[in-house]
């Protein structure tokens, strides 16, 4: 471990490098040549006077949300990525798997993975930009590349090699579906991380419904919402939606702690992307299609942004900043080889990130707050590389998939051991039923009011784990329906439909109201 | 589990190693001059937040000089005593052991060493604050310009974004390596 303070300084020399190169950098620049005054420009009178110093602020959080802390000088760069072998070992054959699928694809179809459009076509495609949804490609060649089924399969699988796997049932097994030893919190950890979610604080999800007099809690809330929208400070938001965002602020306060702006470089380079979309064809584009007509078109809240939804996908997939977070991923970026001229072979890297069935359900539940596409496709961006790339990579990171799965099975067999021993009992392993919904980050399986309250405390605490917490909490709920069932069918039959649930309320009665 | 480490005496500024699912350890040294006996200078270090958990099983740890117990000039013998209270690991070690002395500095650290001489936490400023103190502040000011004049060096951040390779773009098969 890097001590105190060597480590404080590699935090500072790291933030200080990141925002060097950002378009930050260069408006303070801009502004401290224009103001009379002596220099250095840089002192901390000017900064406050002039309101730089919020925006600064803002960045630098942002840096250390996203960034994990430094590590050891020792350590390669794959230990930022993932610190244990056995599991980026894991993660590389997996996404062996998913190029080689990929690969089979296209030489079954006889497509290529890539390939620069022909003028009409780029025309035809810059005119009918804004209704893509109206196109009916013939997708029915291709499938998707994997489901998160598929991927469940594998973090079953995932074992470490220095780890007592006996056969014989022992302390040592779980016995749930997750057997790998990380450490995940119990509801005592819970309740401390999560205590604005307790019982005497007011919550929007609870106390703002019609039979609450508003006077209560509702419209202070609103009033301090304003007043941190306001003074513009990234931290006070975050804090703030804890305990949930009214839906008139919801938007700015979100860009508000991702620390998005939308300044004319973003819509700019927003345009460079659609560009790039217009001149070339990639084969991703088709899955994203096909993922788009199979899940958000087929639903009832989502199918009315079909067309925002390409635009948003289609320029992430050619994105090259998203190539930034595999520094702290632990997946990989997918290469290629490409003849340059005069050379040989080059490698680049291909693409970001390869969707899979659901992907674009991500990007679903933002579009009820952002209309204009650059600024949607912003907050989608920061949101994946912030949150969601953890749900579909093999990490020990305590938000990752795996993590989570084995956070919900522990919860649930230390606070329903009855139900958890009867659901195994009868071959319905509660992670079967439930690893879907996180995966997704419940996105198409809760009414979107709830959802978006949701994504609130996940952005609030900069954590995952609530998914997790959520997923227990739904089983207790429906608990007494669960005893009763006989098979894996049944169950899926009682968890089917979650679009009446409340949210807000499940999570305080498993966190606080339940007897331990 | 233990294992020594010995040569000439020489001095010692820290100890780098990578974990492998060890929970403790402890550091023995023996020294040129003086009785015979082992002196602890590292007692129970904790390695992994939980001995049956993965935290910390595989990371990078250091044990610099000023976190010793004892004084670690004329060194002729180190002992590393790595306890595993959890069964359920199959083997636990501790790899790539790199003990230094003083002359080089352990991995190179890409910045200057005033860096970690940081300013001293001031009082925060009560409810009728004025402007801080001039001087104090362009001193913090400095230091910070000096600083970013320093990371200019680097390479910045920022990217072409350009998707194409010499101009031609036709990707047929993805690489597995």
């Amino acid at each position: 471990m890097v001590d105190a303070e060597g480590g404080l300084s590699l935090t500072i020399a790291r933030v200080v490098q990141r925002l060097r190169g950002s378009s930050l950098h260069s408006q303070l620049e801009r502004q401290a040549r224009v103001s009379p005054g002596p220099a250095p420009a840089l002192s901390t009178g000017f900064f406050y006077f002039t309101g730089w110093e919020k925006k600064l602020q803002n960045a630098v959080y942002s840096e250390l949300n996203v960034f994990p802390s430094p590590c050891h000088p020792a350590a390669p760069p794959e230990h930022m990525k993932e610190p244990l072998a056995y599991m980026r070992k894991a993660q590389g054959s997996w996404e062996k798997r998913i190029l080689k699928s990929l690969n089979s694809m296209c030489t079954e179809l006889n497509i290529p993975l890539a390939q620069k459009r022909p003028a009409s076509e780029q025309k035809e495609l810059l005119n009918k930009w804004n209704e893509m949804g109206t196109d009916e490609p013939d997708l029915s060649l291709f499938r998707p590349v994997y489901a998160p089924k598929d991927f469940l399969e594998v973090l079953m699988n995932l074992r470490n090699p220095n780890y007592e796997n006996g056969e014989q049932p022992s302390f040592r097994n779980h016995l749930g579906l997750i057997q790998v030893p990380l450490k995940v919190k119990d509801i005592p950890e819970l309740k401390e991380d999560f205590s604005e979610l307790g019982l005497n604080i007011g919550q929007l999800g609870i106390d703002d419904s019609a039979q609450v007099p508003p006077e209560f809690f509702e419209n202070e809330h609103v009033r301090v919402g304003q007043k941190v929208l306001a003074e513009q400070d990234s931290a006070a938001a975050q804090q703030y939606v804890r305990q949930g965002c009214p839906t008139a602020l919801r938007a700015e306060l979100w860009a508000l702690i991702l620390n998005i702006s939308n300044q004319p470089e973003d819509i700019l380079y927003y345009e460079q992307l659609k560009s790039n979309v217009i001149q070339h064809n990639l084969l991703v584009d088709s899955l994203i299609y096909k993922d788009v007509k199979l899940t958000a078109s087929n639903d009832d809240y989502y199918f009315v942004f079909e067309d925002y939804l390409y635009q948003v996908l289609l320029c992430f997939s050619r994105d090259t900043s998203v190539l930034e977070h595999f520094a702290y991923s632990s997946a990989t970026p997918p290469k290629s080889y490409i003849r340059g001229k005069g050379e040989l072979q080059k490698s680049f890297c291909f693409v970001g990130v390869i969707p899979f069935h659901g992907f674009s359900m991500y990007v679903a539940p933002l579009c009820f707050l952002y209309h204009e596409p650059s600024k949607l496709y912003q907050m989608f961006r920061e949101m994946y590389v912030r949150f969601f790339f953890r749900l579909h990579s093999i990490s020990s990171h305590p938000s990752g998939i795996v993590s989570l799965c084995l956070l919900f099975e522990t919860l649930l067999q230390t606070h329903l051991p009855q139900l958890f021993y009867h659901l195994r009992e009868i071959g319905a392993q509660p992670l079967r039923i439930s690893f879907k919904w996180m995966v997704r980050a419940f996105s198409g399986y809760l009414a979107t009011d709830q959802l978006l309250l949701l994504w609130d405390r996940i952005l609030g605490y900069n954590s995952l784990e609530i998914l997790a917490v959520l997923a227990a909490a739904v089983f207790a709920f429906r608990a007494v329906n669960l005893m009763e069932v006989t098979s894996l069918a049944a169950a899926e039959a009682v968890l089917a439909d979650l679009s009446t649930l409340k949210v807000v309320p499940l999570l305080q009665i498993f966190l606080f109201a339940t007897v331990t | 589990m233990g294992g020594d480490a010995g040569g000439g005496p020489g001095p010692l500024q820290e100890i780098v190693f990578r974990n492998f699912y060890t929970a403790f350890v402890s550091v023995r040294v023996q020294r040129a001059r003086g009785p015979r006996r082992w002196l602890t200078c590292v007692r129970r270090r904790r390695l992994m937040a939980s001995p049956h958990a993965e935290q910390g099983a595989q990371d990078y740890f250091s044990l610099p000089r000023h976190q010793m117990l004892c004084d670690v000039d004329q060194v002729t013998a180190v002992r590393f005593i790595l306890r595993q209270p959890s069964p359920v690991w199959l083997h636990f070690t501790i790899e790539e052991l790199q003990i230094f002395p003083p002359s080089q500095k352990s991995p190179p650290k890409d910045f200057p060493s005033w860096l970690s001489q940081l300013a001293p936490p001031q009082q925060p400023p009560g409810p009728h604050a004025e402007l801080p103190d001039p001087e104090k502040v362009s001193a913090e000011a400095q230091q910070m310009w000096v600083l970013t004049e320093v990371i200019r060096a680097r390479q910045a951040a920022a990217r072409i974004g350009r998707f194409d390779v010499d101009g031609c773009y036709d990707v047929n098969l993805l690489s597995y390596t």
